[in-house]
């Protein structure tokens, strides 16, 4: 594992190696030394094409963690907002010795153009690109899911998942689709109609269109955010409708299973996909979501690049 | 200079020797004395190759083409015939810009340039340009196109059509409904979903197509649809061939092999407008060029610098190089496959094309007393397509490293040798 730019490129033991390794480093930071010295000397790259608070924060915090030092390059007042192409940020930071780029772009597989064209040789984290996928969010969710379910168990066998929203624009659930079924998680998709993609009939889900039948059949529910600009593209008639027949209020969670639990990757639009007393009821798991981030990530730091010989001598 | 082409196998298969004197095929007894002789034993000739769809930038991107490179680049992919689409900067929307995109074809003086005037002023979809100036003009344009857009508005399609009767005219359409491709990236189908890029899907091209067969046959005009790409126009050409509505169709030969699979490293030297569809839809593409529903092939070559190809997909620019290509990618998805002969790739991409835009001197037999506009092939030797060998002043070709069929060793124009030896 080189780069991490979807969750097709782990197979099913590497996604449990990076939950297990989540699991070991947060054991060892809840003791009284946070910091371990696993990437001193190692340069990793924020490079921010997108407004984020949260993913940066929290790869920051990971990478800070494991000693990295961490350069952070966000769009704004950056030269990616002057027209400078991504070839050349590739190799400027290339020319700086990154060994790793956490990348969010607003261009689906702008990952994958850092990662397949020479341009840079460190390894390429996809932290979200465009609508298709963010895979340290779902090995978040997975790891977050684990710990509340699991049980006992390394996978996710047999759980019952939904994903609620906006599904067509959500790198979320696609990542989420993927990492769920390898885990061996029944994900089920509800959505309008409108906001599932095409070519959602192949994939590795059941689609449902109503939400109150679903909800009694699952262990989790994953509500994902209705973006504000969505609002402009007639993918439904007004948030208030919206609202009414996919958010989750207080009457939906009595709903729910006595053991389930209630996710949102954030950040939330509170009254619309989902109500403050849902979002901060005792089934809401979605601070600890944010906690679990950053030991994910540092699992994902630490697996790409601790311990790993430096090719060619200096880096 | 006169040549005397011996052994060389026609269209129809039979060998022959041809020969050719001040511009024209002559009997071979009249040949004068110090004409050079030129062994086609085991060569396939075909009509020069008549392409209705290119993009040659000038004037205004010559960064990424010229006429004069786009005429090299045609002769070497055995083209004595090229059209240039109007996408140009300015437009080709008067009369002075399509004489100025002629006299460069002349002026290069590799094969004819006709221009393609703009069907609207600035390809802005909401006037008609001059195109009776156009017609009129000495670069006597036939073919009108917003190439690039479509021609969206009803109102104005419909009146281009009738416009252009007046001179025997067609509008080539560019299918593309703009509402339902707003921002759209790819083929809209599990790919594109997989890859959350914005879906491209099969309905917007096939409303427009609908729309307009539709239209044709209540103005009784000539309608040309521009690289098909989807199963279900090729099923509403013939059902509008069978109507006896005059809509004539292309394919591209990038349409005849790729797929949307190509899309999945997200490399956008696979981007393309309109996208690269199913396996499903190129095996319907191909059945619809052997049976005559797609009259034609036709490039759509869209040189695009570098620079424009080497950054993320959604940004890229559309579109593929192809003049070189063409004839190569015919052979491998046509007649090796035996969907046709070469009989066939003659008629789609020589005489049917010449015939559709009114091309004088095109699209022969090759018979005595015509112009002697002729392409050689070697139609069973393979090569490499190298990007970094080619003519054209891009490289934007999604055929880089492909082992083809079908090795172009002569072009004549006017019965000059104007490539090979």
């Amino acid at each position: 594992m080189k780069h991490l730019l979807s969750i097709n490129d782990l197979s099913r033991d590497e996604a449990i190696l990076i939950l297990d390794t989540a699991a070991e480093l947060a054991r060892i930071s809840d003791g009284p030394m946070k910091k371990l010295p696993t990437l001193r000397g190692r340069t990793i790259v924020n490079l921010f094409a997108e407004d984020s608070t949260r993913t940066r924060i929290s790869f920051e915090a990971a990478a800070k963690r494991l000693s990295a030092d961490v350069i952070n390059f966000s769009a704004k007042g950056s030269s990616l907002s002057k027209g400078e192409s991504l070839k050349d940020t590739a190799q400027t930071l290339q020319a700086m010795g990154a060994d790793a780029v956490v990348i969010r772009h607003p261009a689906s597989g702008a990952p994958f153009r850092l990662a397949d064209n020479q341009w840079m040789s460190g390894a390429v984290i996809n932290a979200g690109d465009g609508t298709h996928e963010h895979p340290s969010q779902a090995l978040l969710d997975a790891y977050t899911i684990r710990k509340h379910l699991g049980k006992g168990a390394k996978d996710l066998s047999g759980l019952r998942v939904a994903i609620v929203g906006d599904i067509l624009h959500s790198r979320v659930a696609r990542s989420n689709v993927l990492l769920l079924a390898k885990l061996g998680a029944h994900v089920t998709l509800v959505a309008p109609p409108t906001l599932l993609p095409f070519g959602v009939d192949s994939w590795p889900v059941t689609i449902s269109y109503d939400l109150d039948s679903v909800l009694p059949q699952v262990d989790v529910i994953m509500m994902l955010r209705i973006q504000q600009e969505r609002m402009h593209e007639i993918f439904f008639p007004n948030a208030r409708e919206y609202s009414r027949y996919f958010g989750l209020n207080r009457d939906r969670v009595k709903a729910l299973n006595s053991n389930a639990i209630i996710m949102h990757p954030g950040p939330m639009n509170r009254g619309l996909e989902i109500t403050a007393d849902a979002a901060d009821s005792a089934r809401s798991v979605i601070v600890e979501q944010v906690s679990n981030g950053v030991s994910v990530r540092m699992a994902i730091l630490y697996l790409l690049l601790g311990g790993a010989p430096i090719e060619g001598g200096i880096n | 200079m006169s040549y005397l082409l011996k052994n060389a196998t026609l269209p129809n298969g039979k060998s022959s020797d041809l020969a050719i004197q001040d511009g024209h095929f002559v009997a071979t007894g009249s040949l004068a004395e110090n004409h050079k002789v030129i062994d086609l034993a085991g060569k396939q000739v075909l009509p020069g190759l008549v392409d209705l769809h290119t993009h040659l930038r000038e004037p205004g991107f010559e960064e990424s083409e010229t006429v004069a490179t786009g005429s090299l680049s045609a002769v070497r992919g055995g083209f004595t015939a090229i059209s240039a689409m109007a996408n140009t900067s300015p437009v080709a929307d008067t009369a002075g810009v399509v004489e100025q995109v002629y006299r460069l074809g002349q002026a290069a003086g590799l094969c004819d340039v006709f221009p393609i005037g703009a069907v609207t002023q600035g390809l802005n979809g909401q006037t008609l340009s001059e195109i009776g100036a156009m017609a009129d003009s000495s670069a006597r344009v036939r073919v009108f196109s917003d190439d690039g857009k479509c021609v969206f508005d009803p109102l104005i399609m419909r009146r281009a059509l009738e416009y252009v009767k007046k001179f025997d005219g067609v509008i080539a359409q560019h299918a593309q409904e703009p509402m339902l491709t707003q921002d759209a990236q790819m083929n809209e189908g599990e790919i594109s979903a997989q890859l959350g890029l914005k879906g491209w899907p099969a309905v917007a091209e096939e409303a427009i197509i609908a729309r307009d067969v539709l239209l044709a046959e209540h103005t009784k005009s000539r309608l040309h649809i521009c690289h098909l790409t989807t199963a279900g126009g090729v099923e509403i050409i013939r059902w509008a061939k069978a109507r006896g509505i005059q809509v004539t169709a292309e394919v591209t030969p990038h349409h005849l092999l790729l797929t949307d699979d190509y899309a999945k490293n997200y490399d956008p030297i696979f981007k393309v407008n309109p996208p690269l569809r199913l396996e499903s839809d190129v095996l319907a593409l191909r059945a619809g060029l052997a049976d005559g529903t797609i009259d034609i092939v036709a490039t759509d070559h869209a040189p695009h610098s570098s620079e424009s190809k080497d950054c993320e997909w959604s940004v890229a620019s559309f579109g593929m190089v192809g003049l070189e290509t063409a004839l190569s990618i015919v052979i491998k998805t046509m007649v090796e496959t035996g969907a046709m002969n070469f009989e066939g790739v003659a008629d789609r991409l020589s005489i049917a094309p010449a015939r559709i835009a009114r091309y004088a001197n095109h699209g022969q037999n090759l018979e005595v007393g015509d112009v002697a506009n002729l392409t050689v092939v070697d139609a069973a030797a393979k090569w490499t397509v190298d990007r970094d060998l080619m003519s054209t002043r891009s490289k934007n070709t999604p055929f880089h490293g492909f082992e083809l069929p079908g090795v172009v060793t002569h072009t004549f124009f006017n019965g000059k040798l104007v490539f090979g030896e």
